[in-house]
């Protein structure tokens, strides 16, 4: 199989986001980047399918020039080569991002293509959807199941209340939930390897954003603590503001 | 708050790209796999077992051996593991040492290929455990007094004696055992399930608690003779696996001291007395100010350390000098840490308090403190003080 798994990096999810002085994006000085979370989990399973199956592990980023650090953990888990759209700087507009890489992809013959179900900066959850339709191929949304066979891969997806079985025809954009795998940590020789393994750099230019931010702002501070009163007399209170203002009983 | 290393002299930008990916790999495997286990596992008096395998998946036993599943690397590298993992508890860091330093490295270094082939495969996946016996209940500084002996009966040898403080020891399934053949010191590979053979359990301490340590008993065994390592004699056996172990340990506890500095000061930035954060006082700062300084030196003596052990013109002095200094920086900030703590500081769900109590381990194995400034002596006055 010729598995090509779509990742970035974003911030160390214990970062302290910092906003940037014009007030509309993130001052990324300083910041350390992860693999996004729900990548590791499509880079897993698709390591998983190609140690099953046979075939090709190809991780896929669109972003800065300087994410080939991030790249090269994905290859230290075990992918074979990986593909780097240096789009200059990294991309807020997953609707960018989705035709850069479909405009590769195109040119690729892709048995199937693995997603994150998101990023977790700035959680659109839009770029697998938007690049399956550009590609004209199916796509299933955060999937935590995956089986192949004869072509085609039947997965499952947790809803609300209930999992939902599907029988997708291959190829397919498939993004990927947490509980999916548990992906491994890169090994000593992995990481040796990884700094052989090929990282192809292309140039690319971002399409212009159909959406400009007006604006990015720290969410409110939390509010300072109540006392409602003292010992099992403020107990009928508590349960009234869980019930009624915390909506939470 | 997630932890955060201290590096106040940015030894990070000495290090190559791929020496960092080891690092931050083997930091996030402890944050994420070990530290939800330890405080248990300190109150169970509990080794966690069931992480070798996932040790043995990453490569890290064994790190710097060519061959047998080993990655082959260089002493940076197994410094650095050393020191993230005893960044989670020395126990955790020793279980790997012992395995590393004083089990696979002779066998590497001294054994016969068979040997070899048998037993370094599998330690270095984990799936096998090795410990190392030395120490005994009347020689501890003084290995060459050791009474443990071998008897040569023709068609294998009779072992007998007994060691005692032995990590991995209940746990293990092969020991490294130090014994004397005809008057001289040699080493022998003996198995798990031997007859007369048996390693019973410390269970009462307070210190490397979630680290198995135990006596190893040797009651007429009959080690066949192939479990001989053929490639070495005399004292100079275990004392060059001492030196690699002694060299984790220097990096080791550093990760330890790095731990304790971070866990004081984000809870002195956190915690208000009188109105300001606790780190807002002089005599806090003044605690501050010395662990930064003597965590930052202990640093430096372990890079250097490192490249002269690469280039293989370290000196066994070089390493005491190393493990006598880092271990008794890392008990100070420990224990500086545990008194700005306050109260907390002697709960488990605070880390200093059992790093404190680990060290006071780490301070007195692998060549006591005293040994080691006597070892520092003796290379700065030529004149050996250790006996009589």
């Amino acid at each position: 199989m010729n598995i090509f798994v779509c990742m970035k990096r974003v911030p160390d999810t214990e970062s302290q986001i910092q906003l940037a002085a014009d007030g509309r994006s993130v001052d990324t000085a300083g910041l350390n980047y992860i693999i996004n979370p729900y990548d590791e989990y499509a880079i897993e399973a698709a390591l998983q399918l190609a140690e099953k199956e046979g075939g090709e592990v190809t991780l896929l980023t669109v972003g800065a020039s300087d994410s080939d650090k991030t790249i090269r953990k994905g290859l230290a888990m075990g992918a074979q080569k990986a593909v780097l759209l240096d789009s200059g700087e990294d991309l807020a507009d997953p609707a960018q991002v989705a035709v850069l890489l479909a405009d590769y992809l195109k040119e690729q013959s892709a048995d199937l293509v693995l997603c994150g179900k998101q990023g977790v900066d700035y959680d659109h959850a839009a770029t697998g959807g938007m690049l399956a339709a550009r590609l004209g191929i199916p796509c299933v949304s955060a999937i935590a199941s995956l089986e192949v066979a004869e072509g085609k891969a039947k997965v499952q997806r947790d809803v609300e209340g209930a999992s939902e079985r599907f029988e997708v025809a291959l190829p397919a954009v498939l993004t990927c939930d947490k509980g999916l795998n548990e992906p491994r940590y890169a090994s000593l020789k992995g990481i040796m390897q990884a700094k052989k393994k090929p990282l192809e750099k292309v140039s690319v230019t971002p399409a212009d954003s159909a959406r400009q931010t007006e604006g990015m702002a720290y969410p409110p501070a939390r509010p300072a603590g109540r006392v409602i009163g003292e010992g099992t007399d403020a107990v009928p209170e508590l349960l009234r503001l869980l019930k009624e203002e915390a909506k939470v009983l | 708050m997630a932890y955060q290393a201290l590096d106040f002299y940015d030894f990070d930008s000495l290090l190559q790209e791929e020496e960092l990916a080891v690092r931050d790999e083997v930091r996030r495997w402890v944050s994420e796999r070990f530290m939800p286990k330890i405080e248990e596992c300190f109150l169970e008096q509990r080794f966690p077992l069931e992480l070798s395998r996932e040790l043995g998946e990453m490569n890290l036993f064994g790190a710097t051996l060519s061959g047998y599943g080993c990655a082959g690397l260089n002493n940076t590298v197994y410094g650095l593991i050393n020191r993230e993992l005893e960044r989670g508890d020395s126990g955790l860091r020793s279980f790997l040492s012992v395995q590393s330093g004083l089990v696979m490295y002779p066998i590497h270094s001294y054994g016969s290929e068979e040997q070899r082939e048998k037993w370094l495969p599998k330690l270095a996946t984990g799936e096998a455990i090795g410990c190392f016996g030395l120490t005994e209940p009347d020689h501890g500084s003084d290995p060459g007094g050791m009474v443990t002996h071998a008897v040569d009966k023709g068609d294998h040898y009779l072992l007998n004696g007994a060691k005692m403080w032995i990590t991995n020891g209940s746990i293990a399934d092969v020991a490294v055992v130090w014994a004397k053949l005809d008057g001289v010191i040699r080493g022998f590979l003996v198995e798990k399930g031997m007859q007369g053979f048996s390693a019973p359990l410390h269970r009462k301490k307070f210190s490397l608690a979630a680290s198995v340590t135990s006596e190893l008993v040797f009651d007429n065994v009959k080690l066949p003779k192939e479990n001989i390592l053929p490639g070495v004699e005399g004292l100079k056996g275990p004392l060059s696996c001492l030196n690699q172990a002694r060299y984790g340990i220097a990096w080791g506890v550093i990760g330890a001291a790095q731990a304790c500095y971070d866990e004081a000061l984000q809870y002195q930035l956190e915690r208000k007395q009188f109105n300001r954060p606790l780190a807002s006082f002089q005599l806090q700062q003044a605690k501050l100010a010395e662990m930064m300084t003597a965590i930052t030196a202990a640093q430096g003596i372990c890079m250097q350390l490192a490249r002269l052990k690469d280039e293989k013109r370290i000196t066994p002095p070089q390493i005491s000098l190393a493990k006598r200094n880092n271990v008794a920086m890392a008990l100070d900030v420990a224990r500086s840490a545990r008194t700005m703590l306050g109260a907390n500081g002697i709960s488990l769900e605070y880390q200093c308090g059992r790093h404190m109590l680990n060290l006071e381990s780490v301070y007195t194995y692998e060549g006591t403190h005293d040994i080691h400034t006597l070892v520092l002596g003796h290379a700065a006055s030529g004149l050996p003080a250790y006996s009589n």
